[in-house]
């Protein structure tokens, strides 16, 4: 009982803020409100008993991402003010997304899940460690060609042109300490 | 000389000539001294000729042989046309009578024209004429007569109208043609009866349909009048005349040559050639023309002043006697003629021509007493005068003799002396104004001491010409009576049974009798038709024509035409005597005043100046009235046609505005844009898509997305 | 009823419609960039919930793993695209930089 109060708690808090995030004018409190629509993810991987996902998503997400984001506000910002609202799309693109939850809705609710008993929950990471370093080695090497993909991609982006030698002024933020901490 | 040597030489006659032209007329201003050596060369290859079939023609000596070829030129199932020519006796005095005379032209020429800016055209148009006139005489069918009739008409032009700067020439080609055409016309109609009724051109098989006695009456002598209509247009016979005077126009040389020697004897040539066809009654009306031709233009030439028409007169006189011994049964005696006044007025035309190449000037009053500085022209002027005149020992008088003597055994014989009366008046005048001619001009004190000092013998190359005329004037009739002439061997009347024989249809065509085992052979062309024909010897120089005019038969036949010929003999010589005389005594002795003649026959006088006012008639009737038909059809045609045509212009402008200003501007073209307007507008709103913004691509790419769910039911 | 597996699937679902609204609607890059976030951690949830509903097992958690980390790498370039395209057009605004139009 107390599991579903603490549920519904932290599904509003997200839901409520993911309203903030799509419909706020403005974009700095757009960026604050999406901090506690992950905080609330997290919260709810949490109850899911994805401990360390949670955690993570804490750290990488919002202690990552979420700042860049915010840095990105902030170089971004335009003095003379927020920009008038897209009415043209609003109406096609709200249509489109009730439309999109609605069938999403039905699709929950009809389908018969194969659910299993909810087992005790139990600490995650090492079960998590081992898959990555036995099923899932593959994604794992490739993520990480991956992620090195990025930052070069990024550095090379936001290089300046005119000046030589100099990188650009943003160093690639990407630096998830979630996914390095694996040894 | 073998049948096809003969035939190959006849058709060089023809093409050489042919050849002179087309070289000349192209290339003739680059080749060296603008080539008249061509002219003359070539010409004289074609004389060679001539002399070579003449003489192969005196060897047989048989007015009934005659060698024919030809090849199928039409054959379109009902109408049939050959191309052929005919060669006899007649054919090869005529051949060398041409070529002689067309020769020493051109050898003339080379001296009267010299320094003329269209020199080469000159001789290329003689020799074209020399083709043409050929043709006339070589052609075996009325067709081809009349295709070279008209060519020959058509060289007249051309030469007469040589000085085409002078309106006065100008005027006389035209009238030439024009007039060349009235006879024409009758021709046609001549040559357009007979082909109707006998179905063939050709003239022996014309012959042997006559034979059958199928066209008679007034359609056969209609047939005759029309045939002869050409003659009294080509051969300048009252009332066509009136070109010939007027065609003097044209230089000297072309006058000797065309209008005294040749194309005018076509008319002559043809009627002779063409006898059989000819019922009495036709050839009582040539007769007539004849002598009524040879009478009024003696005496018109009598007052002429300038020496070429004195000469064009004194030419359609001897063109009238000739056409008038046709009419009277001696047609012979008019091929005769032909041949000795080819000669002699050919002679004394460029004779007058060197006269006038010495002095400027045509008008006799102007001159005298050239005799002492043109020798050579003198003399072989006055030898062609004496030939002219009929003085014995010189050609003339012994085919002028044959005429006369024939018209009085006519007279005799159907009590119609009227031929014979004006003949011999004929004859008076002609003796009477030829001398007076010499003596006006050779003779007395020059009139005009100027021109007298400038006057000069002409250069070799015109009086070699003269030269030679003046012997043949002399030699060429031989020394004979009319009966035994040379002349007797060429022409003889036609053996109309035996050509009637070879021509019916259900004879087959190897009845020909063969002639000191000479075969016949075809010519070198395709379908090619050669016989060698033969008839029984002539009789005398006479011919007896089908349906001769009446009472000439049996023995009776022979009595009449001595006593005619003696009779006439004696009569012929009295009056050219006479009329010599009178001559000398008014230009030499100046005992008869010609001035006081002149005063006393004023009116007389009047009316012969003016040519009995022929020109003034016909200005008055003929001209008057094709003017005025001609601008009744000008009128026709520039109101009714014209209003038809543009008519239909106006019509034309009006469809084509609807068409135009009104269809295709606002239905077309409405369409046309209207389409392009419909393309642009949907365009314009397609291009609203395009909005360039990701979000809105993503809106539509999200809503494709449903709609495939919900069309494919993945749900 | 007890929070079952319908409840987080929904709740997926929701932020999902959220982000997609916010992908199409807004101006701001970066803004449009959260929405993907958005989108992301929806899909997330959804993992993990099956993970823990369905089949007990680790490995939707494994898969949110690799979301987690994909999602920041693609930001990381992301950001740096959109500050490409404020540095050459002066601004964030999607609607200006509609050079493909037309």
């Amino acid at each position: 009982m107390s599991g579903d109060l603490v549920f519904y708690g932290f599904a509003l808090l997200t839901v409520v803020s993911a309203c903030f995030v799509a419909f706020s004018r403005n974009v700095v409190h757009a960026g604050f409100s999406l901090l506690f629509t992950l905080f609330g993810v997290a919260a709810l991987y949490a109850q899911l008993g994805a401990d360390f996902l949670a955690v993570a998503q804490v750290i990488v997400y919002i202690g990552g991402i979420l700042v860049l984001v915010i840095f990105a506000v902030m170089m971004t910002r335009i003095p003379r003010g927020a920009p008038r609202r897209g009415l043209d799309r609003m109406v096609p693109a709200g249509a489109f997304a009730l439309a999109l939850f609605a069938l999403l809705y039905r699709v929950i609710t009809a389908t018969p899940w194969p659910t299993a008993a909810a087992a005790a929950p139990e600490p995650t990471t090492m079960r998590l460690g081992t898959a990555l370093l036995t099923d899932y080695i593959f994604p794992f090497e490739f993520v990480s060609l991956l992620l090195l993909a990025a930052m070069v991609g990024a550095a090379i982006l936001v290089r300046e042109r005119r000046r030589s030698g100099e990188n650009g002024p943003e160093a690639p933020a990407a630096d998830p300490a979630g996914t390095e901490e694996q040894a | 000389m073998s049948e096809n040597a003969i035939l190959l030489s006849a058709l060089s006659i023809l093409v050489l000539p042919l050849l002179s032209y087309a070289v000349l007329f192209f290339l003739g201003k680059k080749l060296p001294r603008r080539g008249d050596w061509v002219g003359v060369g070539l010409l004289g290859i074609s004389w060679i000729q001539a002399l070579r079939i003449f003489v192969h023609f005196w060897r047989v000596a048989d007015p009934g042989y005659r060698l024919q070829a030809g090849v199928t030129w039409l054959d379109l199932g009902q109408f049939h046309a050959d191309a052929g020519i005919l060669v006899d006796g007649m054919t090869a005095v005529m051949l060398v009578v041409v070529t002689t005379v067309s020769f020493l032209v051109h050898l003339y020429s080379t001296g009267y024209m010299h320094g003329d800016r269209r020199y080469e055209r000159f001789f290329a148009f003689l020799g074209f004429f020399t083709f043409s006139m050929v043709g006339i005489v070589l052609s075996n069918s009325l067709l081809f007569l009349y295709v070279f009739w008209e060519l020959v008409g058509l060289s007249s032009y051309l030469l007469i109208g040589f000085f085409f700067d002078k309106p006065s020439a100008a005027a006389a080609n035209k009238k030439a043609f024009l007039t060349n055409r009235v006879g024409d016309f009758g021709f046609f109609m001549g040559i357009l009866i007979l082909f109707t009724h006998f179905g063939t051109f050709n003239y022996l098989e014309l012959f042997a349909g006559m034979q059958a006695h199928t066209l008679t009456g007034t359609l056969l002598t209609l047939a005759g009048v029309g045939l002869f209509m050409g003659c009294v247009g080509k051969s300048a016979q009252v009332p066509l005349h009136i070109w010939l005077p007027d065609a003097m126009e044209g230089p000297t040389p072309v006058s000797a040559l065309i209008h005294a020697a040749t194309m005018v004897a076509a008319g002559v040539y043809m009627v002779a050639r063409l006898l059989p066809l000819f019922d009495p009654a036709a050839l009582q009306v040539v007769a007539y023309v004849g002598a009524i031709t040879a009478f009024l233009a003696a005496t018109i030439a009598v007052v002429k002043t300038d020496i070429k028409k004195s000469l064009a007169y004194s030419t359609i006189s001897q063109l009238g006697y000739m056409v008038m011994a046709i009419g009277v049964g001696a047609s012979a005696a008019g091929m005769f003629h032909l041949t000795t006044h080819a000669f002699f007025k050919a002679l004394l035309f460029l004779g007058s021509g060197s006269v006038i190449h010495a002095v400027h000037t045509q008008e006799m009053p102007l001159m005298g007493g050239l005799r002492h500085k043109m020798p050579i022209t003198f003399w072989t002027f006055l030898v062609a005068t004496l030939a002219i005149s009929g003085v014995p020992l010189f050609s003339g008088f012994y085919s002028k003799d044959a005429i006369l003597g024939g018209a009085l055994a006519h007279g005799m014989a159907a009590h119609d002396y009227l031929p014979y009366v004006l003949g011999l008046l004929a004859a008076g005048f002609t003796a009477f104004y030829m001398f007076r001619m010499v003596f006006l001009t050779f003779t007395g004190e020059p009139r005009d001491p100027e021109r007298y000092a400038h006057a000069h013998e002409s250069p070799a190359n015109m009086t070699i010409p003269l030269v030679i005329l003046a012997v043949l004037a002399f030699v060429s009739a031989g020394w004979k009576g009319p009966a035994d002439s040379w002349f007797a061997r060429f022409v003889g009347p036609y053996d109309l049974p035996a050509i009637a024989r070879e021509y019916a249809p259900a004879a087959a065509p190897t009845a020909v009798a063969e002639h000191a085992g000479e075969e016949s052979h075809g010519m070198a062309a395709a379908a090619a038709h050669a016989t060698a024909e033969h008839g029984e010897a002539a009789h005398g120089g006479e011919a007896v024509a089908h349906g001769e005019a009446a009472g000439h038969g049996g023995a009776d036949h022979e009595a009449i035409h001595h006593r005619a010929h003696k009779l006439a003999m004696v009569m012929s010589i009295l009056v050219a005597g006479l009329g010599i005389l009178l001559a000398w005594l008014t230009y030499v002795r100046k005992a008869i005043s010609s001035e006081a003649v002149l005063q006393r026959l004023r009116g007389v006088h009047e009316v012969l100046q003016n040519m009995y006012y022929f020109d003034q008639v016909y200005a008055a009737t003929v001209y008057r009235f094709v003017h005025w038909f001609s601008r009744l059809s000008g009128a026709f045609d520039r109101y009714v046609v014209d209003g038809i045509v543009n008519g239909f212009g106006y019509l034309t402008r009006v469809a084509s505005w609807v068409s135009g200003s009104l269809f295709d501007r606002y239905v077309v073209d409405g369409l046309v844009n209207g389409v392009g307007a419909v393309i642009q507008g949907v365009g314009e709103g397609a291009r609203r898509l395009q909005t360039g913004r990701v979000q809105t691509y993503l809106v539509y790419v999200s809503f494709s997305i449903l709609l495939l769910v919900f069309v494919f039911r993945a749900l | 009823m007890s929070v079952g597996l319908a409840h987080y699937l929904t709740v997926g679902a929701i932020l999902f419609a959220l982000g997609v609204f916010a992908v199409m609607t807004r101006r701001n890059a970066v803004a449009l960039l959260m929405g993907v976030e958005l989108i992301l951690n929806a899909a997330n949830v959804n993992l993990v919930a099956f993970s823990r509903f369905v089949e007990n097992g680790i490995d939707g958690q494994v898969m949110a793993a690799f979301v987690i980390v994909l999602a920041a790498a693609e930001a990381a370039v992301g950001l740096a695209i959109v500050l490409a395209m404020f540095r050459n057009f002066g601004t964030v605004h999607v609607d200006s930089v509609q050079r493909l139009k037309r």
